[in-house]
C-alpha cells in the first residue's frame, strides 16, 4: 500500500480533475433537453408539405403559397420569360435555369430573400426585396445585392399536370 | 424607539454604514454639471419599465393568434391600459435616448479612461441587454413591423459559420417567426430587466469603486468631493422633473409619434411592407447593415459598430487628461462623430435608393474610421499641446503620471530580477 506520501499532491489533483471533467459533462448534459426544446416541436415538423393547384394560374401569373409558414412563389411563365430565364444564367450565383425548373413553364421557388428573409414583391421582370434592394430575375436568381444566394429551390414533385406538391422531391 | 430599532438592525446588517457609505456620504465631484444625470435617469427609467411592464403582461396574451387582439384589449378594454402601454412603449424610446446621451457624456468628458474601463465595459454589457430586450419587446405586439423586425434580426445569425440555417431556425423554433418565436420572446422580455438589473449593480459597484469623473477629466483632491446627499439628489431630483416633463409630452399628447403605422396591421408571413423600418434607436446600427453589399460582412460590421466603444479606452493613447474639453481635435472629432450617426440614422430611415447607399457606405466608413484613427490622432494632439505650452499642473500631473508608471516598471523589472 502507497500511504508514504498522503498529502502527496497526484493522487488529489487527480481526483479533483476527474470531478470537474464528470461534472462539467454533467452540467453540459443537463443543457442538452433546454437547448433542444427550442428547437422546432414535432406539431411544427408536421407542416412539411403542401399541395398546390395549378389550374387557376394564368400564364404570367404568379400565386403565393404557404409551406412550412413560408411562403412560395408558384411562377408560371411565359414563353418569352422562358426565353430570357434560359438565355443567362445569373449573375451573383450562376446557375442554369434547366436546373431550377423542372417544369420550364412552372418556377417554384421559396419566396424568402437569401439576404435577411424579407418576401420579395413581383416587379416588372424577377422579383425585388424592398427591404435591402436585392433583386431576382424570373428564374428567382438573384441579379442584384446584397443577397448572396438565388431564391432557394424547395423540394417539389407534379402530382398530375395541374397537381403540384411542395415539400418532397 | 427608531434608535434601537436602526441599532438593533446594524448589529446583524451593515444597514446604517451602507447608506452612509453608498449614499447619503458618498463623495461626489462639487463641480459635476447636468451631463451627469444621466445615469441616474437611466435608473429611473429602468423602474418605470419594469412596472409597466409587470402591468402589462398581466393582459398580454403571447399566442400568434391573440396578442395583436389582447393589445387592443389594453388600448380599449383595460383600465388605464391605453397608459401603461404608452408609458412602457415611449418609456422604450426614453431609455435609449437616456443611455445614448450617457454614452456621449463619457466619450466627451473621457470617462471611459483609467482606472474606469471596467465601469465602461460593464455599460456596454448593459447596452447590449438594453438592445435585446428591446428587440424581444417589439415581437410582442405581432404587427408587420413586429414580424418582419424580428425576422430580419433572427436571419442575422445566418451569419454563423456552418449552422447558420440551423441556428435561426433553433433561435425561432420553427420555420419562421411563429408561435414558439413569440413565446419566447415573452418569457425573455419578462427575465431579461431582472438580468439588468443585476448588471446595473455590478456597474454601481465599480462606480462606487473607481467613483465619478468630472468635466475637468482630473481627479479631485479629497477637499473638493462633496456629499452626494443633499447635493446631487436634488440635483437630480431636478434632473429628473425636466425629463418626466419631456416624457410626459410624449406619453400624454404624442404617443404614436414614435410608433410605426404599419405595426397596426397584424402580422402576415405572406407579405413583407414596402418600408421596413427598425425603431429609431436602431436605425444607425441598421443603417451600417445596409451599407454593406456582403451579407456576412453587413453583420459583421453591425456587430462590431457596437462594440467598437469598449476598445476606447486602449484607442485613446493621450496623456493630457480628459477629454474633449481640453483637448480640440478630439472634441472636432466627437462632434463629427455625432453628425455621422445623425447621418447614418437618416440613411436607416429611408428608403434605399443608389444615392442613400452611397451616402450610407460614406457615413459607414467615416464611423469606423473615426475609431480607427484615435490613436493617431490623440497621439499627435498630445505631441501638438505640449509644444504650444500646458499650464504648469497639468504638466506636473502627466509627469507624476509618468514617474507613477516608471516605478511600477522598475518595481516588476527588480521582482523578476530577484526571481531570475
Amino acid at each position: 500500500m502507497e500511504h508514504e506520501n498522503p498529502s502527496g499532491g497526484n493522487r488529489r489533483n487527480f481526483l479533483i480533475q476527474l470531478t470537474s471533467v464528470v461534472g462539467g459533462a454533467g452540467v453540459a448534459a443537463a443543457c442538452v433537453p433546454l437547448v433542444s426544446s427550442m428547437n422546432p416541436s414535432s406539431d411544427v415538423l408536421a407542416k412539411a408539405e403542401t399541395e398546390v393547384d395549378l389550374t387557376g394560374i394564368p400564364p404570367g401569373g404568379m400565386h403565393t403559397v404557404a409551406w412550412q409558414g413560408k411562403p412560395v412563389f408558384v411562377l408560371h411563365r411565359t414563353p418569352e420569360q422562358i426565353k430570357e430565364s434560359q438565355a443567362s444564367n445569373g449573375v451573383i450565383d450562376p446557375e442554369a435555369d434547366a436546373k431550377r425548373a423542372k417544369n420550364p413553364e412552372w418556377l417554384v421557388v421559396l419566396g424568402v430573400c437569401t439576404h435577411m428573409g424579407c418576401v420579395p414583391n413581383k416587379e416588372g421582370p424577377g422579383w425585388v426585396c424592398h427591404c435591402h434592394g436585392s433583386v431576382y430575375d424570373d428564374s428567382g436568381r438573384v441579379t442584384h445585392g446584397p443577397a448572396p444566394r438565388n431564391l432557394e429551390v424547395p423540394p417539389y414533385h407534379f402530382l398530375s399536370e395541374n397537381k403540384l406538391v411542395i415539400g418532397k422531391a | 424607539m427608531a434608535n434601537n430599532i436602526m441599532n438593533w438592525i446594524d448589529e446583524r446588517f451593515p444597514l446604517t454604514s451602507f447608506v452612509k457609505h453608498d449614499l447619503t456620504d458618498y463623495p461626489t465631484p462639487r463641480n459635476l454639471s447636468y451631463w451627469w444625470n444621466f445615469g441616474f435617469l437611466a435608473g429611473i427609467v429602468l423602474v418605470l419599465q419594469l412596472i409597466t411592464g409587470i402591468f402589462l403582461a398581466m393582459h398580454y396574451k403571447a399566442d400568434v393568434a391573440m396578442s395583436f387582439d389582447s393589445i387592443q384589449h389594453i388600448m380599449r378594454d383595460v383600465n388605464y391600459g391605453w397608459l401603461l402601454r404608452y408609458m412602457h412603449a415611449t418609456g422604450a424610446s426614453a431609455f435609449f435616448f437616456v443611455i445614448f446621451t450617457h454614452m456621449a457624456r463619457t466619450l466627451y468628458y473621457g470617462s471611459y479612461r483609467a482606472p474606469r474601463e471596467l465601469l465602461w465595459w460593464t455599460g456596454q454589457g448593459l447596452l447590449l441587454l438594453l438592445m435585446a430586450t428591446a428587440f424581444m419587446g417589439y415581437l410582442l405586439p405581432w404587427g408587420q413591423m413586429s414580424f418582419w423586425g424580428a425576422t430580419v434580426i433572427t436571419n442575422l445569425f445566418k451569419a454563423t459559420p456552418f449552422i447558420g440555417d440551423q441556428v435561426v431556425i433553433w433561435l425561432r423554433g420553427d420555420y419562421t417567426v411563429g408561435d414558439a418565436t413569440l413565446t419566447r420572446f415573452f418569457a425573455l422580455h419578462y427575465l431579461m430587466p431582472f438580468v439588468i438589473v443585476g448588471a446595473v449593480v455590478i456597474h454601481l459597484v465599480a462606480l462606487h469603486s473607481v467613483k465619478s469623473s468630472n468635466p475637468s477629466g482630473i481627479d479631485l483632491a479629497a477637499k473638493d468631493n462633496i456629499p452626494f446627499h443633499p447635493y446631487f439628489t436634488i440635483k437630480d431630483l431636478y434632473g429628473l422633473g425636466i425629463f418626466l416633463i419631456v416624457y410626459s409630452v410624449f406619453v400624454f399628447f404624442m404617443p404614436n409619434s414614435l410608433m410605426e403605422p404599419a405595426n397596426n396591421i397584424p402580422a402576415n408571413p405572406m407579405v413583407t411592407p414596402n418600408h421596413i423600418v427598425p425603431e429609431w434607436y436602431f436605425l444607425p446600427f441598421y443603417a451600417i447593415l445596409r451599407s454593406v453589399p456582403n451579407m456576412v460582412g453587413g453583420v459583421i460590421a453591425m456587430g462590431l459598430s457596437v462594440m467598437l466603444f469598449a476598445f476606447m479606452p486602449f484607442l485613446d493613447r493621450s496623456r493630457i487628461p480628459g477629454g474633449a474639453r481640453y483637448r480640440p481635435f478630439y472634441r472636432l472629432q466627437f462632434y463629427l462623430f455625432l453628425i455621422d450617426m445623425v447621418l447614418l440614422g437618416w440613411v436607416g430611415y429611408v428608403h434605399p435608393t443608389d444615392q442613400t447607399i452611397l451616402i450610407g457606405q460614406v457615413a459607414t466608413f467615416v464611423y469606423f474610421a473615426s475609431f480607427f484613427f484615435v490613436p493617431m490622432i490623440s497621439k499627435m494632439e498630445e505631441s501638438w499641446l505640449i509644444k504650444r505650452g500646458l499650464p504648469a499642473e497639468v504638466m506636473v500631473l502627466i509627469d507624476s503620471e509618468a514617474n507613477e508608471i516608471a516605478k511600477k516598471q522598475l518595481k516588476k523589472n527588480q521582482r523578476n530580477g530577484v526571481q531570475s
